[in-house]
């Protein structure tokens, strides 16, 4: 990989990671007695061990002219390796997270174990981890192909996907220490806030820059939700991550709002980190991955453009709806609620968009479990669309919320729709990328398939069943006119769905082992076949190396 | 046929963006700018007073180990929830808390009126271990809170960066911060009068994990837990009035 880049490339990698170590370094001095102090360590050992592999290619001569006439994939590579790792690791904390509710002492009686610590490392690790390095990977590759261009350098893709990913451990070791804003889904501290932000305006600059360069003059569909991820998410971000931190050497702050206004802005934060990561960006790898796999055009233009423009528009107005029935004003509750109904007319366009574009192509759905993995995707996006408006109804809420069926229905969307679309778009873009016919083996594509799919009906049952459960236990009246159930009671009937939501959460995890396996496996064959064939120019310098020692 | 007009805004990436943030920018601006200027939406609380440097540090503990994953600070306006757990949430009782803990989840039930509703003995020995006083229950254990050495030297940092963002803190109150802390959890000392004198003689001065020679996390973490709904009485106020009323 190193080899691929060029000489002042190469160079300018070891300085950025000579400024990233001594950033470390100097967390480490100053933060003496405080968790920004292992930062600056993690931060340090990161720098250090990118600048190894650097250096091992450092002397490796000069790419040739020819690679600009391709694309530029291997970040993408790496990209999906990465995701597959963070999916593994965030989906085994889920599942222990999950058995934590129903065997509490799980714990072995250590702070960093406990329910409330873990808890964001399972949902950072799978959203961000997983989620936002497929979304990267993705986004690079289909850039390329729509546009017809070549990325314009080959330093700024690295330095957006390895600075994505030292965010993603900063925050996941971080929640451990406990290091947290308290946030939902933005709970890294302020010194991980400003450097994703840096790393998420490169990202955004790749993108206008490759747009710049582009041979088609249409922006393709996929790419103005791609776009709309990386621009809205960095509007969020940085509204919401606004705080004063206690001191420069310190990791605690507090949030610049506080009370309703917080609450609003986190919710709207939090709605739209939904909207804009885990759809908008998913919807990017649908139009095109999907589309491809099928071998059919988008069904229909116009509908792509009213779902785009209603998801944008629409999604900010929902967050509200996180907040009915509290001291939030109601006028906002209700433009929340409005705004959530409405939403559903571009979900469901997006929806039809995806399922319309299968017809002519059901055979393959048929036969083809990659292809079938994003029909389902788009299936579940539809279902878990829906109930999202149906639980923003005021009344419907004050069932719903503070229960499980909300994570339940959150739930239906990150495994039904975000991970299957992202699984199947893996499986289609694997052998593209590493020059195979097909993954190692479509018969764990299969079995992978039906893991995924039952593991996500398990858990989403169980969980509508629980919070349902809780829901009217809470409000069940006896003939007194008291409340015959105290809150320990509804604790007691969460029990066995606990455990089926565990085990539902366990067979979707299984799901994701085969998955890594299988590309884990599809890659090797390719690095055995390029060594076999003596085409050994895209084989890392180290792995050449080995061969040739064992000579 | 005139080109569809969307052909046109597809061919300049910069003309997109534009479009992008501006059509996405209208619904939050909406919903919260308002939130900061219209005056009903925070009622008026003149009893309200700001945490202790201890009750604090206690909050900051809830905030570390995550206890709003499962906890609502956030009764809503049902009858039910009223019942159970006391008159609903004004949006003033949150007014100093930088960020609020709302929460979104009870797996355990709603904390927002907690305060004073058990004994500090109750709370230490349910944070040792839940399930030595409830069996069903299905908390972590918080056993290292009663071994673990409060820090309190950084105490004046935190209130100072409390009033950057808003809360009414006197030079007076960051001064002693780390005094205060040690105060309230050390009754019938000079110290502890003090606390009272800072913060209303209904401060809370209590040993409150039990050893008053030592100031813990379990120290911190019960003063905040037992402070929960009681910075003002207001909502205790409005629901009295509506009663009256009612009669």
């Amino acid at each position: 990989m190193v080899s691929q880049l060029t000489i002042s490339e190469r160079q300018y990698a070891l300085a950025t990671l000579l400024l990233l170590g001594l950033g470390g370094l100097a967390m480490a001095a100053m933060g003496r007695g405080d968790p920004i102090a292992v930062h600056g360590y993690i931060v340090l050992i990161f720098a250090i061990g990118l600048s190894f592999v650097v250096m091992a290619g450092y002397y490796a001569p000069e790419p040739d002219k020819t690679r600009l006439s391709r694309y530029y994939d291997d970040p993408t590579k790496v990209g999906i390796v990465l995701s597959i790792a963070w999916a593994v690791v965030g989906m085994f904390v889920g599942v222990w997270v999950a058995a934590l509710l129903a065997w509490p002492d799980l714990t072995f009686d250590q702070a960093w174990s406990s329910f409330g610590r873990l808890r964001p490392v399972h949902t950072s690790g799978v959203i961000f981890g997983f989620g936002g390095n497929a979304l990267i990977a993705t986004s690079f590759h289909v850039l390329q192909r729509t546009t017809r261009a070549r990325m314009p350098g080959q330093f700024a893709p690295w330095f957006v996907l390895l600075g994505y990913n030292l965010f993603c451990v900063v925050a996941a070791s971080g929640y451990l220490i406990g290091v947290t804003q308290s946030k939902e889904y933005a709970e890294p501290e302020w010194y991980a806030d400003i450097w994703l932000v840096v790393v998420w305006v490169s990202y955004f600059l790749i993108y206008l820059r490759t747009l710049a360069r582009r041979k088609e003059p249409h922006i393709y569909v996929a790419n103005w939700y791609y776009m709309a991820f990386i621009l809205v998410v960095a509007v969020l971000h940085i509204v919401n991550n606004l705080a004063v931190p206690i001191a420069w050497n310190a990791a605690k702050s507090y949030s610049l709002f506080s009370g309703v206004q917080d609450a609003m802005t986190q919710w709207w934060y939090g709605h739209n980190a939904v909207a804009f990561f885990l759809t908008a960006g998913f919807l990017g790898m649908m139009y095109y991955y999907l589309p491809k796999r099928a071998g059919r055009p988008i069904f229909s233009y116009r509908l792509s453009i009213i779902s785009f423009w209603g998801i944008t528009f629409l999604y900010m107005w929902a967050g509200s709806h996180h907040l009915h029935y509290t001291a939030l004003p109601q006028w906002v509750q209700t433009l929340g609620m409005t705004f959530s109904i409405v939403l559903l007319v571009p979900s469901w366009a997006s929806a039809g968009n995806a399922l319309a574009t299968l017809n002519g192509a059901w055979h393959k759905v048929r036969d083809d479990a990659t292809l079938r993995f994003m029909m389902v995707a788009a299936v579940f996006y539809g279902l878990s669309t829906f109930e999202g408006s149906f639980m923003a109804i005021r009344p419907v809420n004050a069932l719903s919320h503070y229960t499980d069926w909300t994570v339940g229905h959150v739930h239906a969307g990150a495994l039904g729709w975000v991970a299957m679309i992202t699984f199947g778009s893996f499986y289609a873009l694997v052998p593209w990328m590493w020059k195979r016919e097909t993954m190692y083996s479509p018969k764990l594509i299969e079995v992978h398939f039906w893991l995924a799919l039952a593991g996500t009906i398990v858990y989403v049952f169980a969980m509508w069943n629980s919070g349902i459960i809780q829901g009217l236990m809470w409000r069940t009246y006896n003939e007194s006119g008291s409340l015959t159930y105290s809150f320990i009671d509804s604790l007691v009937a969460m029990h066995p769905y606990y455990i089926a939501r565990a085990f539902g959460g366990l067979l979707f995890l299984l799901g994701a082992l085969v998955a890594a396996y299988n590309v884990w496996m599809t890659i090797r064959q390719s690095r055995m076949d390029a060594i076999d064939a003596g085409e050994d120019a895209d084989i890392p310098l180290f792995a050449r190396d080995a061969v040739q020692a064992g000579e | 046929m005139k080109e569809f007009f969307h052909r046109k805004i597809e061919r300049n990436a910069i003309g997109f963006v534009v479009a992008i943030v501006a059509v996405a920018s209208i619904g939050g601006f909406i919903e919260i700018a308002p939130l900061f200027t219209i005056h009903e939406t925070v009622e008026e609380a003149p009893d309200m007073r700001t945490y202790t440097p201890l009750e604090l540090a206690g909050r900051n503990i809830y905030i570390r180990e995550g206890c709003y994953a499962c906890h609502s600070q956030m009764i809503r306006t049902l009858r039910d929830e009223v019942e159970r757990y006391g008159p609903y949430s004004l949006a003033v009782e949150s007014k100093y808390d930088h960020p609020m803990l709302w929460g979104s989840k009870r797996t355990g039930p709603d904390l927002a009126r907690l305060g004073e509703k058990y004994s500090d003995a109750w709370h230490v020995a349910h944070l040792i271990n839940p399930r030595d006083v409830v069996p069903e229950s299905v908390m972590p254990k918080y056993g290292w809170l009663m071994r673990n050495e409060l820090r309190i030297d950084d105490l004046g940092e935190h209130l100072v960066a409390q009033q950057a963002v808003g809360v009414p803190y006197t030079s007076e109150m960051v001064d002693n911060a780390v005094q205060d802390a040690r105060g309230q959890a050390a009754p019938d000392t000079d110290a502890a009068s003090a606390v009272a004198e800072r913060y209303g003689e209904a401060t809370h001065v209590r040993a409150f994990d039990g050893d008053p020679s030592r100031l813990t996390e379990m120290d911190a973490l019960v003063a905040y837990l037992q402070i929960l709904g009681k910075l003002t009485d207001k909502a205790n106020q409005q629901a009295a009035a509506v009663e009256v009323e009612e009669q």
